[in-house]
């Protein structure tokens, strides 16, 4: 018997759902709305993620030695560092490699090329190239280069300059872009998809109030609470998942467009390989919150019609 | 087999919809109540229906109260008493057949039984050429057919017609009083309300006079009598 109804009321819903067509069709456009703003934020998290993991990469502190600092000394400095719980990549350069990348930086500049071979020493120091898991997190750093422990035994600084002091303004304000960014980007998404979902959750209240008296009649007749509530259910699981179909087609063109539209200034992200690569994960997203919005709406939409 | 026990409703202070009403139904009885608009007809079978709960008193369905009942046991009872309204109240998206069908599927029985039966009480009512028709297709009279079509098809103990009459033409309402009158001679109780005289003069049953909210006749072999 149990069958039986499951079949009877998923057949109930298909067929509502295709009777009452202008309905589904004001659900299901209201409901493409809803999962298209929760796709878009899905696109638009990634590519500030992946904007902002790039320009993260290019910051970064160098600490530069003076001439006659003993490499082991500086690998001192590099080993403490590397026990910094903030730091997450260093390398380091020495005198000799540093002279090499400048030759080869200026080889076609036969001056500078010229003056350098009239001095007898290399003028180069070696340096270290620190990157931080998180840019708020370069000022810890240079502080510490600044402190008494890096100094050698005779209480001389080998440091020559941290170059985090020319560039401090410039670092600053890069993390304050961010966690701005963070901070409003989570706002409104919150705010965006919470609205979305209550104008779905309203648009389908309304479709379902449009049966009230049906569901009073159905009452009337001796149906029970969840045979008459199923094949509203089914209903509105079928409004999410083929508002995810439109959703997701319509995605096609506009990342297409919005990729070849973009490609100067994402660095290079394309948005349209992470829509075809990530197909199934969005697939899968999309859909579930679509069916997830669709069931919980029509179950609770119901329930007020259910009491008599 | 029904029993209404001092029965009184009130909406509000100054709207009663009840007062005092007391009688009892025997089984394989066909009764009419009869009484103005706002007499409390509707209240009263809204109240057998447990649509609404009176304000104190009780009616009793074989012994057990019917406002006592629990959430599931109401919808069982319900399959028990045949509901039949001057505005047919059929599902809008259902044909003829879908309607009566949802009524016996609601009841847990099986597609054979569905398969055979609604043919069968759609012939009864007179109705097999409809029974693919949606409810706007059909004419009052035809509606109010797949109506009771619906209401008997769970072989209920209890009809209860609000007005059955109320929007059809006279021979319309001729036909569907014959038709209540053959459930009746099968076994079936039937309670009416209506304002129709010709309907009340022509049956020569019990008939109750309502005004106000309260019995004021009870007639064994009754007439119209407002």
């Amino acid at each position: 018997m149990l069958i039986t109804k499951a079949k009877r009321v998923i057949k109930a819903g298909f067929v509502n759902f295709w009777r009452n067509g202008f309905v589904s069709l004001a659900s299901i456009l209201v409901m493409t709305i809803t999962l298209f703003v929760i796709g878009s934020v899905i696109f638009l998290g990634t590519i500030f993620n992946y904007t902002f993991s790039q320009i993260k990469e290019k910051v970064d502190i160098s600490v530069y030695f003076v001439t006659s600092s003993n490499p082991q000394d500086i690998m001192a400095i590099k080993k403490n560092l590397e026990a910094l719980p903030e730091v997450a990549k260093i390398s380091y350069t020495s005198r000799e490699e540093a002279l090499a990348d400048f030759k080869k930086k200026h080889e076609n500049d036969e001056q500078t090329l010229q003056a350098l071979q009239e001095l007898n020493d290399n003028p180069l120091g070696a340096f270290l190239n620190i990157k931080a898991k998180e840019p708020s997190q370069y000022e810890g750093i240079a502080n510490y280069l600044q402190s008494k422990d890096v100094l050698t035994k005779d209480g001389i600084s080998i440091i020559d300059k941290v170059n985090y002091y020319q560039n401090k303004a410039a670092i600053d304000r890069f993390t304050k872009i961010i966690d701005g960014a963070n901070k409003i980007g989570l706002g409104l998404i919150i705010v965006l998809v919470a609205f979305s979902i209550i104008i779905t959750f309203n648009t389908i209240r309304l479709a379902i109030y449009v049966s009230r008296e049906e569901i009073s009649v159905m009452k009337l007749v001796g149906a029970s609470n969840q045979y008459i509530r199923g094949p509203f259910v089914v209903s509105g699981i079928m409004y999410g998942f083929v508002s995810a179909m439109f959703t997701l087609i319509l995605f096609y063109p506009i990342t297409l467009y919005s990729t070849k539209a973009t490609d100067n200034f994402l660095m290079g992200f394309n948005l349209f390989d992470y829509y075809i690569k990530n197909f199934g994960q969005l697939f899968l997203i999309i859909a579930g919150s679509g069916i997830l919005i669709g069931a919980i709406s029509s179950y609770w939409a119901v329930r007020r019609y259910l009491r008599i | 087999m029904i029993y209404f026990e001092k029965v009184t409703k009130l909406y509000s202070d100054k709207s009663v919809g009840l007062s005092d009403v007391t009688f009892s139904v025997e089984a394989k009885e066909f009764i009419s109540i009869v009484g103005h608009s706002g007499a409390g007809k509707t209240t009263l079978l809204k109240m057998l229906l447990a649509e609404e709960r009176p304000t104190s008193g009780s009616i009793f369905f074989e012994s057990a109260n019917i406002h006592k009942f629990k959430k599931r046991d109401i919808t069982k009872y319900r399959r028990r008493v045949g509901a039949i309204f001057q505005d047919f109240r059929l599902l809008p998206n259902k044909t003829a057949y879908e309607n009566i069908a949802f009524a016996m599927e609601a009841a847990g029985r099986d597609d054979e039984e569905i398969e055979a039966d609604v043919p069968h009480v759609l012939d009864l009512v007179d109705l097999k050429k409809k029974i693919w028709s949606f409810p706007h297709e059909l004419s009052g009279g035809e509606k109010q057919r797949v109506a009771i079509a619906r209401a008997i098809v769970n072989q209920p103990d209890v009809i209860i017609a609000d007005e059955p009459t109320g929007n059809l033409d006279p021979i319309n309402t001729y036909e569907i009083v014959q038709i209540l009158k053959r459930i009746n001679d099968l076994g079936t109780t039937v309670i009416l309300t209506t304002h129709n005289k010709g309907v009340i003069d022509s049956l020569g049953r019990r008939v109750i006079t309502m005004d106000s909210g309260k019995i004021v006749r009870d007639d064994k072999e009754g007439r119209y009598a407002l």
